[in-house]
């Protein structure tokens, strides 16, 4: 009995130094953050006055952050029907017994090993439609080469395009992710059920429909809150892509705040953009994150 | 992922399914494409209407002036940042491996009172976006720096080999702040896997060890580290694309040039106008030759952490 009560200390020790990081690195810091939010701290010397919603009043009336939460939707609900679409097309191909199904699945996957900044050094290349003057590049070029031209576009530089050029380098690198999910998932599925819906003369349409699609969901819901909290946390591929854009056209809330903190030195005002990005994220995943643990115990 | 070996063929015609897969293929490897032929242009060659044209001579200029800069164009090259990004993450991606396994361990055998209520906790961390723990964290940085400062300044003035252990002490704007940060929000993600691989293994095994009176860190050390290889090798590869990946934290934490971490540096150099879009390309390359060999080599392993990352996938 003593050994094991020494053991119980020993463990509590061990996990400790990580639980005090998280409490204050994590827990600690949000406090810290929301609290600067209703503060009058925007300028480099902290002032701690309390001012109640003032630094949210004058959010909510910034035109550019209007723009950013209107690009956040519009980008979130492309990026997920995308890679959703494509993801589960891909996996449905790759569950046909093709040959040299590794070789497409690391094709399809292997954006995901790539840091964000490369995808949009490489996209903004890709995605420049050219001048007068130079004529035709990137995309446009290949477009006019291949017959397509009427498919030519400003992509990221046509305000009236702008973060929806984003989602093109974003679906690029995150499809893959989907693919894996989906694959994996059509696998477990036990080829017993096909063959009793074939049996019972059901089309290969209606098995995916009627039995894969639903058995799926729990995946398609990983899938979502996974590339959701990206989507709406999305940074790194906007900054090396775009910059926020003309008019703000593939701006950011993630972006807004970095600007407002630390190049404007807003710091009450940069804490109130991050406090409401926080909040949407928290929406999608908290629920998530205590299904899965009560998921956890019945097993 | 289990090896489709049973089954029976579908009704699609072939033809059109291998056009689809190898439309898709070429979709994902169509920036591959303009990276690699555009790396390897000469500067004459590189023009924006031929740009999806093979290059008619092999040169490697572009990744030289890439890797070492110009002095005359007055650009820095990468090679400094891919060191620092070596650095910064080795180190980091070691510490949290070991930082997960023991919590990892802890958290599925030895679980106390609202030990799982407190894992949800942690795992919360992973999802956060870092903007809301930014300002603080600088702050909390540069009250650090009034303790390390001096050490870091005090080895950097020895030079040689002190000089160089002056980027890991952990301080505002140094490698080690980097690492340590790195290091801290790592912990969810990695325990997180830690705890999944060794909820897997047999308590009994663990129990039976106890019986034998071996003590908790006995049975970490003979029963189930020996076995962990496996988990270290998914955490590993996760953590090393990460913190490479990572550019956030980079631009945060560390200002000066020589000092930042390669993403950084190649944000930069790809916001320059007097840096050609070739030597864009090839610096791109570069930064993504690590993780990419590292997929390529690992992919299986890879493909496991991404799932992971999914809680229960």
């Amino acid at each position: 009995m003593r050994r094991l009560t020494r053991d119980r200390i020993i463990s509590i020790l061990l996990i400790l130094p990580s639980i005090v990081c998280i409490a204050i690195f994590v827990y600690g810091f949000i406090g810290f953050t929301a609290f600067s939010s209703f503060t009058k701290w925007n300028e480099m010397v902290p002032d701690f006055t309390f001012v109640g919603f003032s630094n949210y009043e004058r959010l909510f009336a910034n035109e550019r952050f209007q723009i950013d939460m209107g690009n956040t939707v519009t980008f979130t609900v492309l990026f997920l029907i995308a890679t959703l679409v494509i993801g589960f097309m891909l996996a449905v191909l790759l569950d046909q017994r093709i040959q040299s199904e590794g070789l497409f699945r690391s094709i399809y996957l292997f954006p995901m090993a790539i840091s964000f900044i490369v995808t949009g050094v490489v996209w903004r290349w890709i995605l420049s439609p050219g001048t007068e003057i130079t004529g035709a590049a990137g995309i446009n070029l290949l477009l006019d080469k291949i017959g397509l031209g009427f498919l030519k576009s400003g992509w990221f530089t046509d305000p009236s395009i702008g973060i929806k050029a984003v989602v093109i380098a974003a679906t690029w690198q995150m499809s893959g992710y989907t693919m894996a999910l989906y694959l994996a998932g059509l696998r477990s599925i036990p080829d017993e059920l096909r063959e009793a819906a074939r049996v019972d003369g059901a089309s290969e349409l209606q098995i995916y429909r009627h039995i894969l699609i639903p058995m799926l969901q729990p995946i398609t819901l990983s899938a979502v809150i996974i590339l959701g909290h990206i989507s709406l946390k999305i940074f790194d591929l906007v900054v090396s892509m775009t910059g926020p854009g003309t008019g703000f056209s593939t701006d950011v809330p993630a972006l807004f705040m970095f600007d407002t903190t630390f190049r404007g030195n807003q710091f009450a005002q940069g804490a109130a953009i991050a406090t409401i990005l926080l909040l949407m994220v928290a929406v999608l995943v908290v629920p998530y994150l205590i299904y899965n643990a009560r998921h956890e115990v019945e097993q | 992922m289990r090896a489709p070996t049973t089954r029976k063929p579908r009704h699609w015609s072939r033809p059109l399914l291998y056009l689809a897969l190898i439309t898709a293929a070429l979709f994902f490897l169509l920036p591959v494409y303009v990276l690699v032929i555009t790396g390897f242009k000469s500067f004459q060659e590189v023009n924006l209407n031929t740009m999806w044209n093979l290059p008619t001579s092999f040169s490697l200029d572009s990744f030289a002036k890439a890797w070492s800069g110009s002095e005359s164009e007055g650009f820095r090259g990468l090679s400094g940042n891919f060191i620092n990004s070596v650095y910064l993450a080795v180190p980091a991606t070691l510490i949290s491996a070991v930082v997960g396994s023991i919590n990892g361990y802890i958290l599925s055998k030895w679980k106390f009172r609202g030990a799982d209520t407190l894992f949800s906790l942690v795992l919360f961390g992973m999802f956060i976006p870092y903007q809301s723990i930014l300002i603080p964290l600088v702050q909390v940085l540069q009250q650090l720096t009034r303790l390390t400062g001096p050490l870091v300044e005090g080895l950097a003035s020895l030079g040689g080999f002190s000089a160089w252990l002056s980027n890991f002490v952990p301080a505002y704007g140094t490698i080690g702040g980097l690492i340590l940060v790195h290091v801290i929000y790592g912990i969810p993600i990695t325990t997180l896997i830690f705890r999944n691989y060794y909820t897997a293994i047999p308590t009994e095994l663990v129990e039976a060890a106890k019986i034998d009176g071996a003590s908790l860190l006995g049975i970490y050390r003979w029963v189930l580290f020996p076995i962990s290889m496996p988990g270290f090798v998914v955490v590993l590869i996760w953590q090393f694309t990460s913190v490479w990946n990572d550019f956030l934290f980079g631009v945060i934490v560390t200002s000066r040039p020589n000092v930042q971490p390669i993403t950084v540096a190649l944000n930069n150099l790809a916001g320059s106008y007097i840096v050609e879009w070739n030597v864009q390309m090839a610096g791109a390359f570069i930064t993504a030759l690590p993780t990419l060999l590292i997929y390529i080599l690992l992919g299986r392993y890879f493909m496991r952490g991404l799932l992971a990352g999914s809680l229960k996938g």
